[in-house]
């Protein structure tokens, strides 16, 4: 059977008769509603001088108000056309500027075949390059090269082949093997969806004949995993429901879940239609195993002779999505199927020049930009490699705060060096540490200004706990830059960090069945809640000293508002670099209070 | 040739897959359910979804008074025969105002009934996600939508702040004032939604079959007479004319085609051979040429 939905992205812009191509395409597939055609052939865009009657073929394709307004495609646009041998093609129509290069990503994220429109009367262009560039690093299968407006050069063998051999480099350069170039005139129809005589000198298949021909067949690589999505828990039933992908899952096949690596055998392939003797590639189905081992939502069922190996350190390539640049050293949820894990980028080796295939070195990511990092996350997962299969190898980054999907990302490989490092578990924990102790271990975080009285009350807090027999430790943002932190600055992505490691050390101390005060500015709020997030329910205490700037700024006992108002410290808080008031911290203490008052609080709330 | 049912077992599993994914993300989701042919395919793909066990959500039909008789007949058994957590909302400050599309206005009417109908509901009951029965071929607004498709406070969409979807891989975090919506059936056709009845053996709705039904002229569009509220001219009486419907919806804004098909074979044979896009027998699309976008800005479906 060949696969019996095609996907197919289409890049360029309004210029190169990108809309009138696919305008086209529809309406002689028979694909688009009589009034719909009506509709094109009556309203007209500003400035329009197509002839009353004919068909606006880009009316057809460009949807939002925006768009039309201002003539050019902004988004992606979804549409579905009957090919005649039966098969589907779902067109991702994707705007072609460079400053839309993420829109055009997402389209190219799930085709097949990219239809790459090259203007005759215009010759290869930047933008060509990095259509091409993005649909190899997407694994688009089968590229369209398509030669346009030949029309408008006298239907020119001599430029056809001119500019089919000016691409040919770049085509080879980027390890693209399936391609054509096709000849056509968008506007007249030549060659679209029938062969022109205005082509004696070209013998391939029309664009529609190269696309709906497509010999994939529905099934191919044999590495299949479903990604559990829920377990379905019926009367006397527990199985695992979820979508196969990258081969065939059968009966009786060995399998594990990962990341446990518990063994069975499957079972039965239940489904509302009956039992199935198998799963093929990209189906919906619901495994029971044999033994019934423990699963949840995000565990993978693998074969068992070839599972892959969960880490929790990659190489990937990533495309930034989001308008605010990466941060390193920022946790953001990282989503790969129905996983969500935390997960860090720890470095950055190189961003991809998109126009010309350039390794260059940068610090972070911006809008658009494409770059090999390395990613780590909080626990093992199992991912494989995108080139395997793009359904089993991709992911992506969500911003804790907004909730935005701000990167993407494609598995190179996994970094071994994880596995070489696995935790050893001890008898005594925390839980004994702490009761040893008598207290019950925890952290109060106070987080305000600088010069709100973080400190001040930290230390008086920690000496009436000392006076109760409880044993604590202060980690204070000043004293930690002295030493663990003096290599860190006061950027955004440095500030990060330095919470990132304050929170660690926390960590280690409450382990230690420790009560940890932390007096550390920490603006942010995305790295307040990661911080927060290493800890179990009730064990971490956000406490705001709230002092307004004004008074900050006069008490400033170490003369850092001076500084910063003389233009010295560019990154200051409150001055230089905002500060995110806490919208849910545990307790709030007016910094301008009598220190004591606000000790009594402290006691009264967590101790 | 590849056999059509080939392109529905593939769209069917991406349904599925989407279904179970918002079940299991979300805290509190519920599957819209308007009557429509669209509806009884995302029911059925929901009761395939999570088989053997039942619909995990409950399904809420935003009633606004003013539905055809036969499709609240039709809700109610069905929601019997499914066994179906069924919730019916009706916006009953709209209808303390006498609301109805003769005293507003189509658009009007429709905005309080439906729209904040809709809101109403999602607000009363904390539902963070809304899975409904929309296709990208059904409208241009639609063919630019994501399937999981955030909604801002006030149920506002902003269609040029979509969040990126790639791949298979959904994204179904909110912030605290945010809600999505869910759109299985976002690459199905009109076509395969009537060729995936057929195989399954799905029940719809007796509407949209060919009966003598009692029906005026207003301009070049048949409008049922489906009681007595509806205002006659002077001297006018109901004529009854063989007739179906495309779509289903309220039935003084929805437009009747002369039919003879009475059985699915004949529905979609007659399907293939009109080619008008399925809105045109919607009163309140026209309106104007970008109504649809404008709508789900305010928080229609």
């Amino acid at each position: 059977m060949l696969k019996p939905i095609i996907r197919l992205v289409t890049c360029g812009s309004v210029d190169d008769g990108k809309s009138t191509l696919i305008g086209r395409l529809l309406v002689e597939t028979d694909s688009v509603p009589s009034d719909t055609i009506l509709a094109a052939q009556t309203v007209r865009r500003t400035g329009s001088n197509i002839k009353a009657g004919d068909i606006d073929f880009s009316l057809l394709t460009d949807g939002l108000e925006a768009e039309r307004e201002q003539g050019i495609t902004i988004d992606v646009a979804y549409r579905s056309m009957f090919l005649k041998n039966g098969r589907r093609l779902i067109i991702a129509d994707a705007p072609g500027h460079e400053q839309y290069t993420r829109n055009m990503v997402v389209a190219a994220s799930r085709s097949d075949i990219a239809l790459i429109l090259i203007d005759a009367t215009r010759g290869i262009r930047t933008q060509t390059l990095r259509h091409l560039t993005i649909c190899s690093l997407l694994k688009v299968t089968r590229i369209a090269l398509v030669i346009n407006k030949l029309d408008a050069v006298g239907f020119d063998e001599g430029i056809f082949n001119q500019l089919s051999s000016e691409l040919k480099p770049s085509l080879d350069r980027l390890g693209i093997t399936d391609f054509e170039f096709i000849p056509v005139s968008a506007l007249a129809g030549d060659n679209v969806a029938r062969s022109s005589e205005n082509f004696p000198w070209y013998s391939g298949p029309t664009l529609l004949e190269y696309v709906q021909e497509w010999p994939a067949e529905a099934t191919v690589a044999n590495a299949p995993r479903l990604t559990v999505q829920m377990v379905n828990r019926a009367d006397n039933f527990r199985g695992l429901s979820g979508t196969v992908f990258g081969g065939v899952i059968r009966q009786g096949d060995e399998v594990v879940v990962l990341p446990s690596r518990a063994k069975a055998t499957v079972a039965r392939l239940v489904t509302f239609d009956g039992d199935q003797p198998e799963a093929a590639d990209q189906t919906a189905t619901t495994l029971v195993l044999e033994p019934d081992v423990d699963a949840t939502r995000g565990d993978v069922v693998e074969l068992a002779d070839r599972a892959t190996i969960p880490a929790d350190r990659f190489s990937a390539n990533l495309v930034w999505l989001n308008e605010s640049e990466l941060i390193h050293s920022r946790s953001y949820f990282l989503i790969a199927g129905s996983k969500q894990v935390g997960a860090i980028v720890t470095s950055i080796r190189h961003v991809l020049n998109i126009n010309n295939g350039d390794h260059e070195s940068a610090r972070t990511l911006q809008a658009n930009e494409i770059g090999l990092v390395e990613i780590a996350t909080d626990s093992p997962i199992a991912l494989s490699p995108y080139a395997a299969n793009r359904f089993n190898g991709n992911f992506i980054l969500v911003d804790r705060l907004t909730m935005e999907t701000v990167g993407a990302g494609m598995i190179e490989h996994s970094l071994r060096r994880s596995g070489n490092v696995s935790e050893q578990r001890y008898a005594i924990d925390q839980t004994a540490r702490a009761t040893q102790k008598g207290q019950v271990a925890k952290v109060i975080w106070f987080t305000g200004l600088s010069g709100s009285g973080k400190s001040t009350v930290a230390n008086a807090l920690e000496q009436k706990l000392f006076d109760l027999g409880i044993h604590s430790y202060v980690l204070d943002g000043d004293n930690l830059r002295l030493g663990l932190n003096k290599d860190l600055g006061f950027t955004e992505e440095d500030r990060a960090e330095n919470v990132r490691r304050v929170s660690e050390v926390a960590h280690l101390m409450t382990d230690a069945g420790l009560v940890v005060l932390v007096a550390l500015v920490s603006p942010f709020e995305r790295d307040r809640k990661q911080a927060k997030a290493l800890f179990a329910e009730g064990e971490f205490a956000e406490v705001w000293v709230k002092t307004p700037a004004e008074v900050c700024v006069e008490r400033d006992p170490k003369g850092l508002y001076k500084k910063a108002a003389a233009g010295q410290l560019p990154n200051m808080t409150g001055v230089g670099q905002g500060y995110e008031a806490p919208t849910d911290a545990d307790l709030v203490i007016d910094g301008t209070m009598d220190v004591a008052e606000n000790v009594d609080r402290l006691l009264a709330e967590f101790f | 040739m590849n056999d059509k049912r080939d392109v529905l077992r593939a769209l069917e599993s991406e349904s599925i897959e989407i279904l179970r994914e918002t079940a299991a993300a979300f805290k509190n989701p519920v599957m819209l359910y308007s009557i429509g042919k669209d509806s009884s395919v995302l029911l059925h793909l929901a009761r395939k979804a999570f088989y053997p066990g039942n619909i995990p959500f409950k399904v809420l039909h935003v009633d606004t008074t003013w539905k055809f008789q036969e499709m609240i007949s039709f809700r109610d058994q069905t929601a019997k025969d499914l066994n179906l957590d069924l919730l019916v909302h009706i916006n009953e400050a709209g209808v303390a105002e006498g609301a109805s599309p003769f005293t507003l206005g189509a658009s009007e009417y429709t905005r309080v009934m439906k729209t904040m109908g809709l809101r109403q509901a999602l607000d009363q009951h904390g539902f963070d996600a809304a899975i409904g029965g929309s296709r990208r071929d059904e409208e241009k607004s639609r063919a630019k939508e994501r399937i999981f498709s955030v909604r801002e406070a006030g149920h506002r969409w902003d269609p040029r702040a979509q969040r990126q979807e790639l791949w298979r891989t959904y994204n179904p975090r909110l912030t605290a004032d945010q809600t999505m919506r869910v759109f299985p059936l976002s690459d199905w056709t009109e076509q395969d939604v009537w060729d995936y009845i057929k195989f399954e053996s799905i029940e719809v709705s007796p509407l949209y079959f060919a009966k003598p039904r009692p029906s005026v002229l207003r301009g070049h569009q048949i409008i049922m007479v489906d009681d007595e509220r509806y205002p006659l001219l002077p001297g006018e009486a109901a004529e009854l004319r063989l007739i179906r419907f495309r779509t289903l919806g309220c039935y003084p804004l929805t437009a009747a085609v002369e039919s003879t098909a009475t059985t699915l074979d004949e529905v979609i044979q007659e399907l293939r051979e009109v080619k008008l896009s399925e809105r045109a027998t919607r009163l309140i699309d026209g309106d104007k040429e970008v109504s649809m976008e404008q709508k789900k800005a305010e928080g229609y479906f």
